[in-house]
């Protein structure tokens, strides 16, 4: 630190900096200048490279080595090549959680997606409201945790009052989430819930690129919102779109604190999810070699969904300008 | 459409507004529900945390609470003896909110105060100081950010489990203590920005890098940092599977973890909703009133922090 305190500029009036790079002998000052830089940097990078290299480069690599091992953290971890991946292959309770999982993202981003975009427009398109805004986002400071509560109670099938609203209505109660059928969406929705408005506000950000004047040229031409909708705002949003979705998707996939405390992975499995089958094989039964296998098929999931995502929506370009 | 009815384009404005009420209704109508569906939950909160279990039993629809009382929250804060408890129709089990709520500060605040000046120095450093490799190292640091979370969280417990800091507070902060590749990103953005007129008029004056850091380029990002930090707390405040790996007792047991406990001590027929509604809210109030606080800000800066 003292090192970078003896910068000698400071001696220079303001007029002569530039004057005085010229001369060889503050170049060399200067030369020292940033191999102190160097040392500083380093000081300064330190804590963060620390954090970098412990808890996400190495966990990822040691996830990797771990799922070619059996290992139930008492003993060491035993290598044991691709028995994990092969048991993994075989394990129908895994397949059945990779094809809950994929029926709750699609679920979920689907629904969230859409509501997202008309929340997105309403806001742009009705109002600016800083407030409307606020309270859009404001399920977004729930827990996972809370919103899942407060939804087990609404939908609570003896009391909840949404099911007294349909009962009022006269059709039958449904037991949302005891039922196999009904449970995935309804923990997909109730994410939605939770979701919806923070996504919103990141495509409402798209929308305030796009310049307005396109809008009252089309308006002056005739067009309806609609129209607009369809010829200004979509195309225009795309690569916005792509990137929102990217990132939802891959939130999506790793849900779990919802099923934990509304269904714990029942009705007969109807809601476990691959993270909580994760969870349960590590924490449960203590086979943390099969769960990272686990963790590397989804991380691999996920990759390929990514790329292919990217690809498919040229998420790179924009139509803008 | 509208431009059927009319020839000229200067009656076309008239003409649009007379047509717009109707979609312009619907729209606000639209709009109304999505409010209405945001919101009731939270009403739904505080009603049946202030209700009794007998009066929600005896009147469920009553939009207002049933027999007004605070006697959920003495329940979930433990103020209430564990048989006047099981009478109410809650648990006999005690659980100590009021320590789950100072873990939940104490962890929070530890990960964002740490992680916000950490991430700033190293945004610092990728930012303004020239140095070998700096490129290569910030694109080491993006890379990270697409890692998914999961895929760190087993060997990570692993690993804190090894420094026997499994069951503390700082086992829980530790993995996001030092760094999010995010806030590094986030935070290098906003002093790239800065002019570097305003640097060197510092350096002129003699201070040196150290202190132009936080004499001059915290004070001016200090908006960012501060937005920053309100959703890394946010953040840290609501996580639950980590806390949840990590703790296994009081010592360490955050208010997320808690609340679940506390879901699953109450008996699976005839759950104490008041109680547990009076916990929700307990565990929910302080981000809502932080969030109050800096909500403008927050809400404005939402575009930057997910689309770069």
């Amino acid at each position: 630190m003292t090192i970078a305190s003896s910068s000698p500029p400071s001696r220079l009036p303001a007029g002569g900096a530039a004057e005085a790079r010229s001369k060889p002998r503050t170049r060399r000052t200067e030369g020292g200048e940033r191999r102190g830089d160097g040392r500083l940097a380093a000081v300064f990078i330190a804590p963060a490279l620390l954090g970098f290299l412990v808890f996400l480069l190495w966990p990822t690599l040691r996830g990797i080595y771990l799922s070619f091992t059996r290992f139930n953290l008492l003993t060491p971890a035993e290598w044991v090549g691709l028995d994990n991946y092969v048991r993994m292959v075989n394990d129908p309770i895994f397949w059945d959680s990779l094809t809950v999982t994929v029926e709750y993202v699609v679920i979920n981003i689907g629904v969230q997606t859409v509501a997202a975009l008309a929340i997105a427009v309403l806001l742009q398109r009705l109002t600016q409201s800083a407030m409307l805004r606020g309270i859009v986002l404001t399920p977004y400071l729930m827990s996972n945790v809370v919103a899942g509560l407060v939804w087990l109670w609404i939908l609570d099938t003896q009391l909840g009052i949404g099911n007294e609203i349909i009962s009022a209505l006269g059709a039958d109660r449904i037991p949302f989430l005891a039922d196999e059928t009904w449970a995935i969406p309804t923990i997909a929705l109730i994410n939605v819930w939770r979701h919806v408005g923070y996504t919103a506000l990141l495509l409402f950000a798209g929308l305030q690129a796009i310049p307005n004047d396109m809008y009252e040229a089309a308006r002056v031409d005739g067009a309806s919102e609609w129209r607009m909708f369809w010829r200004i705002t979509m195309p225009l949003l795309r690569p916005v779109l792509a990137v929102v979705l990217i990132m939802t998707v891959i939130g999506s996939f790793q849900v779990f604190d919802t099923v934990a405390v509304t269904t714990a992975g029942g009705p007969a499995n109807a809601t476990n999810v691959l993270q909580y089958y994760i969870y349960g094989s590590a924490f449960g039964r203590f086979q943390f070699g099969y769960a990272s296998a686990m963790s590397v098929a989804l991380l691999i999931v996920l990759s390929a969904i990514t790329i292919l995502q990217y690809r498919l929506t040229r998420a790179g370009r924009t139509d803008l300008g | 459409m509208a431009a059927v009815t009319t020839t000229t384009s200067t009656t076309l404005r008239p003409v649009r507004r007379r047509r717009f009420p109707f979609g312009r209704a619907a729209a606000w109508t639209v709009m109304g529900l999505i409010v209405l569906i945001t919101l009731l939950p939270f009403y739904w909160i505080l009603r049946t945390a202030l209700s009794t279990n007998a009066g929600l039993n005896a009147d469920p629809t009553n939009p207002l609470p049933v027999d007004l009382t605070t006697s959920g929250f003495e329940r979930a804060l433990g103020m209430q003896s564990a048989e006047e408890a099981v009478a109410q129709g809650g648990a006999g089990g005690g659980l100590d909110f009021w320590r789950y709520l100072l873990n939940s500060v104490l962890v929070s605040t530890l990960i964002t105060g740490c992680q916000l000046f950490f991430s700033a120095m190293a945004a610092y450093a990728f930012s303004r100081l020239r140095w070998r490799g700096r490129d290569a190292v910030f694109g080491l640091f993006l890379a990270g950010m697409m890692v998914p979370t999961i895929f760190t969280l087993l060997p990570n417990f692993v690993l804190i489990k090894q420094l026997h800091l499994v069951d503390t507070l700082l086992g829980i902060a530790l993995p996001t203590m030092f760094m999010a590749p995010f806030a590094v990103f986030f935070l290098r953005q906003f002093f790239m920005n800065i002019p570097r007129e305003v640097e060197e008029a510092a350096l002129l004056d003699g201070a040196g890098k150290v202190k132009i850091f936080f004499r001059v380029v915290l004070p001016m990002a200090s908006t960012p940092i501060v937005t920053l930090g309100v959703l890394t707390y946010i953040t840290s405040w609501n996580d639950y599977f980590w806390p949840l790996m990590v703790s296994y007792s009081d010592s360490s047991r955050v208010l997320t973890v808690a609340l679940a406990i506390f879901r699953a001590q109450t008996p699976a027929t005839g759950v104490d909703w008041s109680g547990l509604m009076a916990a929700t809210l307990i565990a929910a109030l302080p981000m809502l009133v932080l969030f109050a606080c800096f909500a403008r800000r927050i809400v404005s800066s939402i575009g930057f922090t997910g689309i770069k």
